[in-house]
């Protein structure tokens, strides 16, 4: 029975990534370029060696780590904040319900420029509120270095992907039943034991799944980078890089064995989670 | 739930709602900016002085005239919406079998279904163009939301199944000692618990929908077919390089207030959930 | 009696054979559908480009469908390619950027077979040569680009100059000299030079400037020899390092086109390199600096060097796997007939590619700067992407973030050009 239920669900997949999977697979042992000019042919593992030596790749994947670890760590504490405050009862509950939605639902490309026009440094709000309140001697420019792009960019991904950690969290949060708390508070616990033993516990199944789906996104996250400091050769992302290969190297052999090691990063990722939480299926 | 405004201390108070204002402050801010920017006239945008000069309306004026933004904000509902439809119809009824019925192989199921996410967008998209163009899918709106369904189906099983796992396993038990069948088990009693989790994985699946940029523009053609990020990104001048600021503000802001309106409309029904009293008794 | 039916019969021949002749002729210009991928008419540009299209479908009894492309020209050659790469027949007629020659090739219709050869010499050399891969003109040029010195005449006059400079080092010394005065006069944001330093194929095209301006070359060499690694370019790339910070702001390192002209507009710079579009712009009598600024050619890199302007522009294409080429080539070739170009300069104000129309009194009354683009235009320096083909993106790859690189200070010239040379050389091998 069950079987029939999942089917559906099991035959999209299929339907939708099975060709796109299998190509990939197979271009990424083959030398193809998508210059119209040049036969295929087959070379085995040669674009995988071609990537893990080269230090630009590595870079990237560095990258993508530190942004991953930041992004999701800090998104993951703030949402549970917001997810708490929403869930309480107070004037302007709705206001805070809709505000706390708004950055996710404006497009990616639009709010990227945003924020990238925000920290220009010339006429950038961001520096000349600062450089007023002369919480920074003179304007400067974010976007130019790692050293301050990095975090900027970590920045505005929090501010554009708490939300989706928030409403996750909050539809956890209905999951627990009110009387748990009645019975804590009639026993005398306090505000924040009753946080440690009934809320953190019984959330943390719903946490756990918005990680994952946080963390998926994360590693393979391209436009923030692509719009804010695209090009830049020491802030590529694994997404970016792959699609440098790809599309403006025209190496499509390249660029799937690329696809194919970041599947394979991701993969491990997961399991990592889910050994770590013992998250258990049965 | 945390009831701050029954706490005895005031300074709790005041500290929780110093908090609720960061978190709008926050969140809002750069939403607000955009807004007025897309008031400001196009020479006033560049200036370093914070407020604008003047404010006016031409920028909105130049989006409305355009009759092809009006149909793409149709197609974008009806390829978002059916997205969401289909995500949520299957997703549920396999995140209900994963998580209450038994049978093995369940981590394996789920597993498979998260390869689908875990691809880098561009990857796929030479396969999906090809596979589309042979399906006779490409240019129309099914085909989107058939490639859309690569991102809103899993997040929609393992969200849905959690939430199934969740619920306590004696609403069941009654339904199944009256002998009503698994299917209706799931209709009648669980479907409608899981209210909130339905509510936020189809408004995040929407949210993803509607902004979706690259499967979108590589895969319409035809202006009757083009969603509302593909015809922001159209947003030119006379030349290549210029980028009407204003008008993208001012589309943007536009792009933004159905979802604003449908957050509004569904978020009470996030916090119905099950201090509706259905475990109690 | 018998010469009678015999003419008669003769006619008939003649008429039948007309009738086949022309059924063999006729379905393929006219009926036809032709689509266009063109710039998005959104914007004036691709509104305007739109009914020129529909005016020649009417004259011709075709039809026309036209496909707006996105804004940002990289999201536009990865769209494109995803149709090349699957030989599809859903578009007929691209527009293309004067870069992407050597990629398109393979996937692009031999225009020679359309044009003939004085049609062709009334076109630029410079852009002919770079549309040509392999002997095979891959398209025909439209509308063309070049980058210009934007210099502030009220500015100019202020601090006692006369005319623009003529040499980097001219244009340093006034730079410096109009921003001290400027920010002391309570201006504080006011830079003296802005321009595109952006690890984009904008710096590319900047950088290109500098080199060939100092006599540095371009890189590759169309004969395929590799001159990036030479001692003028390394002083071009110093020269423009010394800027930042100085007359140029620090984030000039992640500038585009865009921003560059938005400090400009906005009064707030004395210098500026931009391409033509910005003209009007700055003009138009809501904007601060209207009246007040004029364009000249970039400076020489010392007294020896060689005034440059990168070329850019857009072309025509026709794919190779349309169905209806020959009505595709007609509405090209009515596109950038002399007719059509002159009534689109003097419409958008954008650069004809047919030289003859600098001089025409119509186009010049509208566009009086076009005077003295001309000799800009016809010495403009092609980027290598000809000679480098399908891997240019590589190439400038290399080149914009070792650029980039220098102008922030995350590398020295000389080891800048030893890495591209490295990835050019290993590239033309």
């Amino acid at each position: 029975m069950a079987w029939y239920l999942i089917l559906p669900a099991v035959f999209v997949v299929f339907l939708v990534i099975g060709f796109p999977l299998c190509q990939v697979i197979v271009y990424s042992f083959m030398k193809i370029k998508l210059d119209g000019v040049t036969p295929p042919s087959f070379v085995g593992i040669d674009n995988y060696l071609f990537i893990f030596s080269d230090s630009d790749f590595w870079h990237a994947v560095w990258v993508t780590l530190i942004f991953s670890f930041f992004s999701v760590t800090i998104e993951g504490i703030l949402g549970l904040t917001v997810a708490l405050v929403a869930n309480s009862k107070f004037k302007g509950r709705t206001l805070l319900r809709v505000a706390v939605l708004i950055p996710w639902a404006i497009p990616t490309v639009v709010s990227s420029q945003i924020w990238r026009w925000m920290f220009n440094d010339i006429y950038g709000v961001v520096n000349i509120i600062l450089a007023n309140l002369h919480i920074i001697p003179h304007k400067l420019a974010w976007l130019s270095t790692p050293a301050t792009a990095l975090p900027v960019i970590i920045a505005v991904d929090v501010w554009k992907t708490t939300p989706f950690m928030s409403l996750l969290l909050l539809a956890g949060l209905q999951l627990i039943p009110g009387d748990l708390y009645e019975a804590a508070s009639i026993d005398g616990a306090s505000g924040i034991r009753k946080f440690f033993a009934i809320t953190l516990p019984l959330v943390t199944p719903t946490l756990l799944v918005a990680l994952i789906f946080r963390t998926l996104d994360a590693l393979r996250v391209f436009d923030i980078f692509y719009i804010m400091v695209g090009g830049q050769g020491n802030m590529a992302t694994v997404a970016t890089y792959n699609q440098q290969q790809l599309i403006q190297f025209l190496d499509a052999g390249v660029g799937s064995a690329t696809s194919l090691t970041i599947l394979i990063f991701i993969m491990i990722f997961v399991v990592i989670y889910t050994r770590f939480s013992k998250t258990s299926f049965e | 739930m945390k009831d701050p405004d029954n706490d005895k201390s005031p300074v709790l108070r005041i500290l929780f709602y110093l908090l609720v204002a960061v978190i709008l402050v926050f969140n809002l801010f750069p939403f607000v900016y955009a807004l007025l920017s897309s008031f400001r006239p196009s020479n006033d945008l560049f200036s370093t002085d914070l407020w604008p000069k003047a404010l006016g309306l031409d920028h909105y004026q130049a989006v409305f005239k355009d009759a092809r933004f009006v149909g793409s904000l149709i197609n974008s509902v009806i390829v978002a919406g059916s997205t969401v439809l289909i995500s949520l119809a299957l997703g549920s009824l396999c995140a209900y079998a994963l998580g209450r019925l038994p049978f093995r192989f369940k981590a394996p199921v789920l597993y498979l279904v998260l390869t689908m996410t875990m691809f880098p967008q561009i990857s796929v998209l030479s396969g999906l163009f090809v596979m589309l163009k042979n399906l006779g899918l490409f240019n129309t709106r099914q085909g989107l939301v058939v490639t859309y369904l690569i991102f809103t189906m899993p997040f929609t099983i393992w969200v849905m199944t959690q939430y199934f796992r969740s619920l306590p396993k004696e609403l069941e038990e009654a339904a199944y000692v009256d002998g009503a069948s698994p299917l209706t088990v799931f209709w009648q009693i669980l479907l409608p618990l899981t209210m909130p989790g339905l509510i936020s994985t189809g408004l995040l699946a929407f949210i993803a929908a509607w902004n979706e940029f690259l499967f979108a523009l590589t895969f319409t053609v035809t202006d009757t077919m083009k969603t509302v990020p593909v015809v922001i990104s159209q947003f030119s001048g006379t030349s290549a390089f210029e980028q009407p600021w204003g008008s993208i503000m001012a589309a943007s802001m536009v792009v933004t207030i159905p979802l604003i309106i449908l957050v509004m409309i569904f978020q009470y029904r996030i916090v119905a959930g099950l201090t509706a009293g259905a475990v109690k008794g | 009696m018998r010469s009678q039916s015999h003419s008669l019969r003769r006619n008939a021949l003649r008429w039948f054979g007309s009738l086949v002749v022309a059924s063999l002729i006729t379905p393929t210009v006219f009926g036809a559908t032709i689509r266009f991928a063109g710039d998005s008419d959104v914007g004036e540009g691709g509104r305007w480009t739109r009914a020129a299209a529909e005016e020649w479908a009417q004259k011709t009894g075709n039809k026309v469908e036209y496909i707006s492309r996105p804004n940002d020209a990289s999201a536009t050659l990865q769209l494109f390619q995803q149709y090349w790469a699957a030989k599809s027949s859903d578009v007929d007629i691209f527009m293309v950027d004067v870069i992407w020659q050597g990629i398109l090739a393979p996937h692009a219709v031999d225009l020679k077979k359309y044009y003939k050869e004085d049609e062709i010499k009334t076109f630029f050399p410079t852009i002919i040569k770079n549309n040509t891969v392999g002997g095979k003109l891959v398209s025909i040029p439209w509308f063309t680009d070049a980058g210009l010195l934007y210099y502030r005449t009220d500015l100019l006059e202020k601090y006692g100059y006369k005319e623009p400079p003529k040499t980097w080092e001219e244009l340093t010394e006034m730079a410096k000299k109009i921003q001290d005065g400027e920010r002391k006069a309570g201006k504080p944001d006011f830079q003296g030079f802005v321009f595109q330093g952006k690890a984009s194929e904008s710096v590319t095209c900047n950088a290109i400037e500098w080199i060939y301006s100092y006599g540095g070359g371009t890189i590759v060499e169309p004969d395929k020899k590799v001159t990036i690694n030479n001692p003028k370019a390394i002083k071009a790339l110093e020269t423009a390092k010394s800027w930042v910070g100085t007359i140029s702001p620090l984030g000039v390192t992640t500038y585009g086109e865009e921003d560059a002209r938005n400090i400009w507009q906005a009064g707030n710079a004395a210098f500026m390199r931009n391409w033509p579009y910005a003209y009007a712009l700055g003009q138009d009598p809501k904007s601060v600096i209207s009246g007040k600024f004029d364009i000249s050619v970039l400076p020489k890199g010392g007294t020896d060097g060689k005034n440059a302007a990168c070329l850019g522009g857009w072309q025509l294409m026709i794919s190779a796997y349309s169905k209806v080429p020959d009505a595709a080539a007609d509405l090209v070739k009515y596109l950038t007939s002399p007719e059509e170009q002159k009534k689109h300069s003097i419409a958008l104000s954008q650069l004809p590619t047919l030289p003859a129309l600098y001089s025409d009194p119509d186009v010049l009354a509208k566009a009086p700067f076009f005077k003295n683009i001309l000799p800009v235009l016809e010495n403009a320096v092609a980027r290598p992407s000809t000679v480098t083909g399908a891997d240019y993106n590589q190439l400038s790859t290399s080149f914009f973030q070792n650029v980039n690189k220098v102008l922030s200070g995350g590398a020295t010239a000389p080891e800048a050009v030893v890495a591209v040379e490295k990835v050019a050389k290993r590239i033309v091998r």
